[in-house]
């Protein structure tokens, strides 16, 4: 083949396309114009959506990657262009989702003079980063997009930013596709140790109390089938994290719940009476374990993660198995022996029984008052057949939807865990529309949440993106007014919304909305939300006090959760 | 909790930026750095770091796997003194008047294993490598003596007890590892 003399930005995009790259999400400005430039001529093959904010670009992008596990890749200028997407790369390295932000940067010969739109963007992004890199020469792109999509999209994955100055962007040189699948530093799928998973899987042979937490990892790893297979042959119940809670579907057996502050009561209360505890490509997130010299103690801890140092960060482990959970999972499933634990998972019932009795069934089917967040939630999943993409902003309708969704397939729910970023919602659910044409999306947004990246209709509208918006609005920042009930003596500080007509605004950017109030009106409302063909916003009017429960306080240990409050 | 001085021994691919990276990771966990050094390795295109820290052992584990997940970063190991040789260099720049007024100092100077570099009317400088508190005894007992005009130190540099560069051993097993994945991935597409 022979080499072509082209300019850096049309060598990025064709480095794009060569990773098979066909959605970016972005926006133009002054450093990044070269490549915007290049861009217009390759719509083709690449499809821009044009956002309305560089901080949506960033969540479309986590949004896109974590319903298809492929990478997202954001296009933005610099300065407060890139500014504007460190929410969204925080976000991704925390909940670790492999996103390619791509940052315009002033020419080199200005670098270092506080030149206009100017930042150190490498120097910010750091930290909140697994690779940053600047681009100061054409030549260096091939390379640094092959490195990018390798280490944003290996092992763990995560956040990648590339910093391209101007003057690399409209160099000439010859350029060549690069693949890249080696950093001699950097060991993305470590060996498992072969003596540490017969250690494992003689304890979980001795265990009569064992019990599973399902992390992220395993959806991370596409490893939802080893997991059944592990659980089943050895009889062992779970609780599912946050991000873990679709990488097993809601109604299989051996799914006991949502482990966390307002996840079930059975999966909390028994980590604290299990014999071994095995996590599976989770992190031991303080919203997790509670009370952390309580948790767990009377158990071994056998950890399953790729990333070597998570194991012993928190909690401390027995037995730690490191190595992609595909590969260890099955290797582990070989060992265990086939066995049944009936009475130790009968004794979840008692907790299963309990929790309905004195919060789910007020929650989703209460008699009278107004709407409750849990009984829209339950509504919607029903209606979609439990089959929909589940996204969350954050605050109580997070906790409820998580809660009350119930999930059939891998990768249905696409949430911020563990930066717990308001505003999250509504750019991610657009980038879910685009990774997942074939799945519905319907995203649960609070009435602050929805303010804060609102802007976002009107990609909603260009695009068409056949999101549907519930609104659950409660006229406050509900989940802070809750801990203002519960542990600031009822003080609201600041916390009480003077909301717009949410239809009007809806309205103002073509998208079909419609206005939910009494009980009765409920299910057709969602009926013809999903039956419509394109985007749809219910706003619905819930209680305005609403509480999320169970809880386990801060402070207290997992077997401590509050029923009522 | 059980503090000790622990050395870091971090081997990283030459590229700017890292220090901050690796500098980062004490600082996010409120460690300070004791000394550092920073240099380039036997190994064409790798950086060391020598880095010291009074901490615990649960904290230094934690610091070293937090600082070898950084892409860039080859390899990171901690250790405590029995298991290094390590070294520090020191000058001392005293006041020649002074000096020679006092006779007790040239005998200070030669029991700590110590030279003079360099004299001149107005100063002289005094060399001296050792142990971090062979360094300190010496400065001590020169300032006793009232005639350290100057004084610095370098960072702690350490070699391992143990006969390899550690290094060297992994980048093969990296590269091996690499080799063995690519004949599977190729026998695979083979099959197909
Ligand atoms: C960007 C950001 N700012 C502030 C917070 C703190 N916070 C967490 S939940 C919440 C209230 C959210 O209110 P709303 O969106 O109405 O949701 P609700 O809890 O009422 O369902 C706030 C302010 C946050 N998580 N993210
Ligand atoms: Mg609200």
């Amino acid at each position: 083949m022979t080499k072509e003399l082209i300019t850096g930005a049309e060598a990025l995009i064709r480095s794009l396309e060569y990773q098979g790259v066909k959605t970016i999400f972005g926006y133009p400005g002054g450093a990044i114009m070269p490549t915007f430039d290049a861009l217009y001529y390759h719509s083709a093959t690449i499809r821009h959506i044009l956002v309305r904010h560089e901080q949506a670009a960033a969540h479309a992008a986590e949004g896109f990657a974590r319903s298809s596990g492929k990478v997202g890749v954001c296009l933005v200028t610099s300065g407060p262009g890139a500014t504007n997407t460190l929410t969204g790369i925080a976000d991704a390295m925390i909940d670790s989702t492999p996103i390619v932000v791509i940052a315009g940067q002033v020419a080199s010969a200005f670098m270092g003079t506080d030149a206009f739109q100017e930042v150190d963007l490498v120097g910010v992004t750091q930290p909140i980063t697994k690779w940053s890199y600047q681009i100061r020469k054409a030549s260096d792109i091939p390379w640094a997009i092959a490195r990018a999509f390798y280490i944003a999209q290996s092992g763990r994955p995560g956040p990648v930013v590339l910093d391209f100055t101007r003057n690399a962007q409209t160099e000439r040189f010859e350029y060549e596709p690069m693949r890249l699948d080696f950093i001699r530093g950097y060991d993305p799928y470590p060996t498992p140790d072969m003596e540490n998973i017969q250690k494992a899987a003689d304890l979980i042979n001795q265990a009569e109390k064992p019990f599973l937490l399902v992390g992220q990892g395993v959806e991370l790893g596409n490893a939802n089938e080893e997991l059944k297979a592990l659980i089943e042959k050895a009889d062992i119940p779970c609780g599912c994290t946050l991000l873990g809670l679709s990488a097993l579907p809601t109604n299989h057996r051996l799914n006991k719940g949502m482990l966390g502050m307002h996840g079930n009561l059975g999966p909390n209360v028994k980590t604290n009476e299990c014999d071994v505890l095995i996590a599976v490509g989770m992190r031991f997130d303080d919203r997790v374990t509670g009370r952390l010299d309580t948790y767990a103690k009377q158990a071994k801890v056998i950890h399953l993660d790729i990333d070597q140092s998570e194991v012993g960060k928190n909690v401390k482990v027995d037995v730690p198995i490191i190595g992609d959970c595909k590969e260890t999972l099955p290797m582990l499933t070989e060992l265990v022996h086939q066995t049944t634990h009936t009475a130790w998972i009968e004794s979840f019932k008692p907790y299963e029984k309990k929790e309905y009795e004195k919060v789910i069934e007020k929650e989703i089917h209460p008699k009278e008052g107004p709407l409750n967040m849990g009984e829209v939630v339950n509504a919607v999943s029903e209606a979609a057949n439990h089959d929909a993409i589940l996204v969350t902003d954050v605050g109580q309708n997070q906790m409820m939807s998580a809660r009350y969704f119930k999930y059939s397939r891998n990768r249905s729910i696409i949430t911020s865990g563990g930066l717990g970023t308001m505003g999250y919602g509504l750019p991610a659910a657009i980038g879910c529309t685009f990774a997942r044409p074939d799945r519905k999306v319907c995203v649960f947004m609070g009435d602050g949440g929805l303010q804060m990246n609102i802007q976002e209709f009107g990609t909603i509208m260009e695009q068409r993106c056949p999101v549907k918006i519930i609104v659950l609005d409660n006229n406050y920042l509900g989940n802070v007014r809750q801990w203002q009930a519960m542990f600031f003596g009822g003080r609201y500080s600041f916390t009480p919304l003077l909301n717009p007509d949410f239809i009007q605004i809806a309205d103002a950017y073509g998208i079909p909305a419609k206005q939910v109030v009494d009980r009765g009106d409920l299910k057709d409302a969602i009926e013809e939300m999903l039956a419509f063909d394109g985007p749809f916003l219910l706003h619905v009017c819930v209680k305005e006090e609403g509480n999320v429960l169970p809880m386990t306080p801060p402070g207290s240990s997992v077997n401590e959760m509050l029923l009522e409050c | 909790m059980n503090r000790k001085l622990y050395t870091l021994i971090v081997h990283s691919e030459n590229i700017a930026g890292l220090l901050n990276q690796i500098t980062a990771v004490f600082t996010r966990r409120q460690i300070n750095i004791e000394s550092l050094n920073v240099s380039a390795s036997s190994i064409s295109g790798v950086h060391k770091y020598t880095i010291t820290a009074w901490t615990t052992e649960d904290e230094i584990e934690k610091v070293n796997k937090q600082i070898e997940k950084k892409i860039d970063v080859i390899k990171s190991n901690y250790f405590t003194d029995s298991d290094i040789y390590q070294r520090e260099i020191a000058l001392y720049k005293l006041s020649t008047p002074e000096f020679v007024q006092n006779p007790e100092a040239s005998k200070v100077i030669r029991s700590h294993d110590a030279h003079i570099v360099e004299v001149n009317p107005t100063f002289l400088t005094v060399e001296k490598t050792g142990a971090d508190s062979e360094i300190t005894k010496l400065y001590e007992e020169l300032s006793g003596m009232g005639c350290v005009l100057q004084f610095v130190r370098s960072g702690r540099i350490a070699i391992t007890t143990s006969c390899f560069e550690r290094v060297n051993e992994y980048l093969c097993m990296r590269e091996e590892k690499y080799r063995k994945q690519k004949a599977k991935k190729d026998e695979c597409t083979e099959e197909r």
